[in-house]
């Protein structure tokens, strides 16, 4: 504690930084199957800095939720390093990791403990850091709820009497108490309706302001995330394949499939019709994936260099890409 | 494209027994579909949206009870049927598509067989006739070697093509209307705008009616036709996709359209904007409208009267008591009912 502690007002260290991050899972495809590597994560590497928010973006089963439970250190990456304000996530106990990284899940009807009132799933985690007395975490809760906007009412309520919208401030008032620096969300807005996910991307603003918090937001939604990200990572098939800027990416998408994914948002624009993705069928296999390039058996700009070689990573300062066109 | 009309409903009620009292669930719906047009039904989850359509299919639970003026599909009084005669209705002359179509598939049955059984139980031919339309079906769906997906399993296919072999299976007995709950919901976005594609595409080919339920003002706006907005059980506004987006007569419209975040069209970094409060509990007796405790503009009357419709002539019409242009010259007074 004491370790990560003394580093982390150094401004040049990344609030997050991963250094080519993998995650390999060892998978049976049948009962007499040997077992076979797939691999979730590939060579991953991002840095956000303190106050910064950084999006990952992809279809579902591109890795974004491995790579989301590596940051919170519930999954030691199979190689590579996680470092969090320049410490090595494996180097620290996992009570240490909870106290900087606290995640807010996608559904809070199944995140939250039913049997348990709103107090007590708000102040768990100070108990279980054994952080003050019977009182002090009572006033804390209070003081948190506040800060969500929940009304101090529902301190003994139970999470099925709240609304969806409360439930997830309940989830972000938990998330936030250990006073973490950086917050996973994994799709936090995508139970809830249209007009209670405006209201918890405002908060989750409003206190990224007040309290200079680093989010990773994982999303499917670029709407969303163009909202609110300064950095986008957008991955497929464990792989990063475009990152930079939210402004440089939404306003000038490079790689193929991210240009797929922004034609594919639908804006609630009655004059335009629904667009036309060339981007085939979904995820290839990722036990026997593609060879050269992962995406070009989908790809509308594939040549015979794609399927033969693997694009290699261009790096420039804050963007990176892996991709023929641009080698 | 043909301008008979599909399915008219007129003054749908639709109430549910619970302890607590009678919730109005569905309050005096009424909506027309007509031959490849698409209307979409679109409302936050509670507002009855769903309800109405399991209500047109006489698919609702048994603790809820129905009331209407009229209910007619292709003219023929659906109010009158029997339990057996709505049973051959159903999948036949009104074909359903669900959020999810691994619930809606027999995990247990191979995809030919389903949708053979469809073809076969409505009397329209015998097995060979119904392998070759479900053939030509897959084709049309953008599936290739149909041949083969025939004889798998629903766990074999990606969520993407299970709702495509959902469509392929509603379109097997060339139905009329299609009432699409939800359909792309559990997708991918990139899969989101290739079935919706492939739906929209297939409807006007087929000249079907489709309802299309669904809670993304997105998809609406790209797919509708025509445009209902429901609120607390409530019709809010109807009308063209076009009118309604550009247009919002009812301030519910205006919050919902004002909440999501549009790429480029904001600064990033600025605050969305939001409706305050919550959908309000639909027990017991509902005085005034329903949106009057989260709405800016409200006035005293707003909680006297149920607010009537306004018709505003070409299918165009609003539930709220002001009008535009009055709400823009009263005064915002919030939270004047609360």
């Amino acid at each position: 504690m004491n370790q990560l502690n003394s580093q982390s007002n150094n401004g040049n260290i990344p609030a997050l930084e991963c250094r080519n991050v993998s995650q390999t899972f060892m998978i049976k495809s049948g009962i007499f199957a040997e077992k076979q590597p797939l691999k979730a994560v590939e060579g991953v590497n991002l840095s956000v800095n303190r106050g910064e928010v950084i999006a990952i973006v992809g279809e579902s089963g591109c890795g974004k939720t491995t790579l989301a439970k590596m940051l919170l250190g519930l999954l030691p990456p199979t190689t590579g390093e996680i470092l969090l304000d320049g410490i090595p996530i494996n180097s620290v106990s996992i009570l240490d990791i909870a106290r900087k990284v606290q995640p807010v899940f996608q559904d809070p009807y199944s995140s939250l403990n039913p049997r348990k009132t709103i107090k007590s799933i708000i102040s768990l985690p100070l108990k279980v850091h054994n952080i003050g007395t019977e009182i002090e975490q009572k006033n804390r809760v209070e003081e948190y709820m506040r800060l969500v906007g929940l009304p101090n009412r529902l301190i003994h309520s139970y999470p099925n009497q709240l609304s969806g919208g409360q439930r997830q401030r309940v989830a972000i008032a938990r998330a936030l108490i250990m006073e973490p620096k950086i917050i996973v969300c994994d799709e936090p807005t995508s139970a809830l309706d249209v007009s209670v996910q405006a209201h918890i991307l405002n908060l989750l603003q409003d206190l990224r302001k007040k309290l200079n918090l680093t989010y990773a937001f994982i999303s499917h939604d670029l709407a969303v995330v163009e909202h609110l990200a300064d950095w986008v990572a957008v991955m497929y098939l464990g792989r990063l394949i475009e990152f930079g800027k939210a402004t440089d990416v939404f306003r000038d998408p490079k790689h193929p499939y991210t240009q797929a994914l922004l034609e594919s948002v639908l804006t609630p624009d009655a004059s335009l019709g629904l667009p036309e993705i060339t981007l085939g069928r979904g995820l290839p296999n990722p036990l026997s994936p593609p060879s050269g390039c992962y995406f070009h058996p989908r790809c509308p700009k594939s040549s015979t260099e794609c399927s033969e070689k693997s694009p290699l990573l261009k790096k420039e300062k804050n963007y990176s890409i892996e991709c023929h066109l641009y080698n | 494209m043909s301008q008979e009309i599909v399915l008219e409903v007129k003054d749908l009620s639709v109430d549910i027994n619970v302890p607590a009292g009678t919730l109005h669930a569905v309050s005096n719906l009424s909506l027309h579909v007509k031959k490849g047009e698409t209307l979409c039904i679109v409302g936050e989850s509670g507002c009855g949206k769903s309800i109405a359509s399991l209500a047109i299919m006489n698919l609702l639970p048994r603790r809820a009870s129905l009331t209407a003026k009229t209910l007619a599909l292709e003219g023929r009084d659906l109010l009158s049927l029997s339990e057996a005669e709505f049973s051959n209705l159903r999948g036949d002359r009104i074909g359903m598509i669900f959020q999810d179509p691994m619930t809606s598939l027999n995990p247990v049955f191979r995809i030919g067989n389903q949708l053979e059984e469809v073809y076969m139980e409505h009397g329209k031919g015998n097995r060979k006739e119904a392998r070759e339309r479900a053939e030509y079906l897959l084709e049309k769906v953008g599936i290739v070697a149909p041949k083969e997906r025939l004889s798998q399993y629903p766990h074999q296919l990606s969520g993407g093509l299970r709702q495509r072999m959902m469509i392929a299976m509603t379109l097997m007995c060339d139905p009329a209307l299609i009432i699409a709950d939800e359909p792309t919901t559990a997708l991918d976005v990139t899969m989101q705008a290739q079935t919706l594609n492939l739906l929209r595409s297939l409807q006007k080919e087929f000249n079907t009616g489709l309802i299309l339920i669904t809670h993304d003002l997105g998809v609406v706006a790209r797919m509708a036709d025509r445009v209902m907005v429901m609120y607390a059980g409530y019709a809010v506004e109807i009308g063209t996709a076009v009118e309604v987006f550009d247009n919002p007569n009812h301030p519910y419209t205006r919050g919902l359209i004002d909440c999501i975040p549009v790429p480029g069209r904001r600064k990033p970094g600025s605050k969305l904007g939001s409706i305050r409060g919550i959908v309000p509990a639909l027990v017991g007796d509902i005085k005034g409208c329903t949106f009057r405790n989260r709405c800016d503009f409200s006035i005293t009357q707003c909680a006297d009267e149920i607010v009537a419709l306004k018709e505003l002539g070409k299918g165009r019409a609003f539930r709220c008591i002001l009008t535009p242009e009055e709400r823009k010259t009263t005064l915002q007074n919030p939270g004047i009912t609360q």
